[in-house]
């Protein structure tokens, strides 16, 4: 037999994640526990107060701004993103396309906002010029520097890595299989709800991970998009940190941003389970087989 | 302008007429819209780059920009953290794909004790919020009295690299015959005669791309940087937000260009990342 290699070849990287990743995540998770010192760092005394800290309307307010930028962001982005990598999927200029939407997914983050903020600018940005050249307004809008701006431009920031996703998935579909559901008289819609959602489960998982953990961490577009009112938490996080030099605080807002963020990313994983992964739980709920899905599939063969 | 904007318009929509498969109006139009949103505001920002004027309203055609941003001594702090990023995207992502490329070899095809633990650790940086990888580091490094610098981002840059150089070597692992290596060992390769020229050989094209996407993610990082960062250490985001906090210097636009410029040969050279990246075997 020969000898193991798994563990050595994989050391290097164990040692890397522990030392980088594990021990900080730790300290963090320490520290929200520890006793603020006043020019940063911690006292080693255990406390709660940087938990208690955080009830207060503005933290709720901050908090409940962050989810609302995430979960607005990627509906908009997944809405576009899905008919729009179904489009190239099926074009016969698909990797003209993919080129396409590849060079905005490799165009650096701080060009796209710094873009942005030439399109909302009030002095003669183009929404504005626009505008008012069509006499829609007759003075000019202040676009930037709120929360509708923030979705809008965290939307475009991260749509590309929703649209490369789900043109992979869409692209592997047999879409035969839609043309068969339409022989039997499925609606346009109901072929797209019933045949192609289920099967582009995962494209759509990758998708919605990509873009709403993106959005929900973001710093750079709120800080230059949003206003003192669009705050979010990692406004609120590097201020603490900065200024405020307040590490506990940082700490106990970093654990609630890592909590909040894996439940919504187990929800969504478990509201958009795969129909065998539904029929398996059942099955063991009721301990009944469910072998409907592959007769089905199996009728559909014949036909 | 407006010609070539109509000459693209007309390539593009003679482009979509060829496709012979029956594809819905609907899509078509959202591929359009989103096609629309994806380049109008770089097209704005190409073409203010050459814009005479200071502000946005077009005055003619000009270089002055691209003069001021190449030669004017109020602009070398931005190559300074321009060539700082270069550093550390080129460093962190060599050090990555190593790191990373050897782990996916461990990973994939051996079983050993710790293994679940080591994939669970390996990946999780790419679920959680890139702002708690930023922040927790930097306590570290004030903790264990390391001075932030230049060096504290390429550690940074190299931990939230690796999970994607992992992600990306195995997707390709994936597609790869292991009764190959079988033979090597067989025919009397040792351990590290298989490595170097059976393996590496052999997932090569996924370590490229693995190298690829490291480098973008390292150079489009802001937020990581920004915490981990010391004097002189700053990279060419950190510096563009705070420049971009006191408005939008034209000189920017060209900047941007130079950049994007940059970005579509990647994009030409780095097509088929995205199999590797998104690849999903579920």
């Amino acid at each position: 037999m020969r000898k193991n290699y798994g563990p050595l070849y994989a050391a290097p990287m164990a040692a890397w994640m522990i030392l980088f990743f594990v021990i900080p995540t730790a300290i963090i998770f320490s520290y929200s526990f520890m006793t603020k010192d006043m020019h940063g760092g911690v006292i080693y005394e255990f406390t709660l107060s940087a938990y208690r800290a955080l009830n207060n309307p503005t933290f709720f307010k901050v908090a409940f701004n962050t989810i609302w930028v995430a979960f607005a962001a990627t509906i908009l982005m997944v809405a576009l993103a899905m008919p729009a990598s179904y489009y190239m999927a099926r074009s016969k200029h698909k990797n003209f396309f993919l080129l396409l939407i590849i060079i905005p997914f490799l165009t650096n983050s701080m060009i796209k906002i710094f873009a942005w903020m030439g399109v909302f600018w009030i002095d003669s940005g183009l929404l504005n010029s626009f505008l008012l050249w069509a006499g829609v307004i007759d003075h000019p809008i202040r676009f930037l520097y709120n929360t509708n701006a923030v979705i809008v431009v965290t939307a475009y920031t991260y749509l590309p890595f929703a649209i490369l996703p789900l043109y992979t998935t869409i692209d592997k579909f047999d879409f035969s299989l839609l043309e068969a559901a339409r022989d039997l008289g499925a609606s346009k819609l109901t072929a797209t709800l019933r045949i192609l959602l289920p099967n582009i489960r995962g494209g759509i998982t990758t998708a919605v991970l990509f873009t709403f953990t993106s959005a929900f961490g973001n710093l750079a577009i709120p800080s230059l998009i949003g206003g003192n009112d669009s705050y979010m938490l990692s406004n609120f996080i590097r201020h603490e940190f900065n200024i405020a030099r307040n590490w506990p605080l940082v700490s106990s807002m970093s654990v609630i941003l890592t909590i909040m963020t894996t439940i919504a990313v187990l929800i969504f994983m478990r509201l958009n389970r795969s129909p065998v992964e539904v029929a398996r739980e059942n099955r063991e709920a009721v301990n009944k087989p469910a072998g409907s899905t592959a007769r089905a599939a199996g009728t559909g063969g014949a036909v | 302008m407006t010609g070539a904007v109509q000459s693209v318009l007309g390539k593009i929509k003679g482009i979509m007429n060829t496709g012979n498969k029956p594809t819905g109006k609907f899509s078509l139009s959202v591929f359009l819209v989103v096609l629309v949103f994806l380049y109008l505001p770089l097209a704005i920002l190409i073409l203010n780059s050459f814009n005479a004027s200071k502000s946005m309203s077009w005055e003619g055609f000009s270089l002055r920009w691209y003069n001021e941003l190449f030669f004017s001594p109020s602009w070398v702090s931005l190559w300074k953290t321009f060539g700082n990023s270069a550093v550390a995207a080129l460093t962190s992502a060599t050090a990555a794909t190593v790191v990373g490329t050897l782990g996916a070899i461990g990973l994939y095809w051996y079983r050993f004790r710790a293994k679940k633990a080591i994939q669970i650790a390996a990946f999780m940086p790419m679920l959680i919020p890139e702002i708690i990888i930023g922040v927790s580091l930097a306590m570290l490094f004030a903790s264990t009295k390391l001075p932030m610098s230049l060096f504290t981002v390429i550690l940074a840059h190299t931990t939230f690299n690796i999970p994607f150089v992992l992600l990306v070597v195995m997707a390709r692992l994936e597609s790869f015959d292991f009764m190959i290596i079988e033979a090597a060992y067989d025919l009397g390769a040792t351990e590290y005669q298989a490595l170097s020229k059976v393996i590496l050989p052999a997932v090569f094209p996924g370590i490229i791309a693995a190298f690829l996407i490291a480098v973008t993610l390292s150079l489009d990082d802001f937020v990581v940087a920004f915490f981990v960062a010391g004097p002189g250490g700053s990279t060419l985001p950190v510096y563009l937000e705070s420049r971009l906090k006191l408005g939008i210097p034209p000189v920017i636009n060209a900047l941007s260009v130079v950049i994007i410029a940059g970005t579509v040969v990647l994009a030409f050279l780095s097509r088929n990342i995205v199999k590797y990246m998104f690849h999903s075997n579920k």
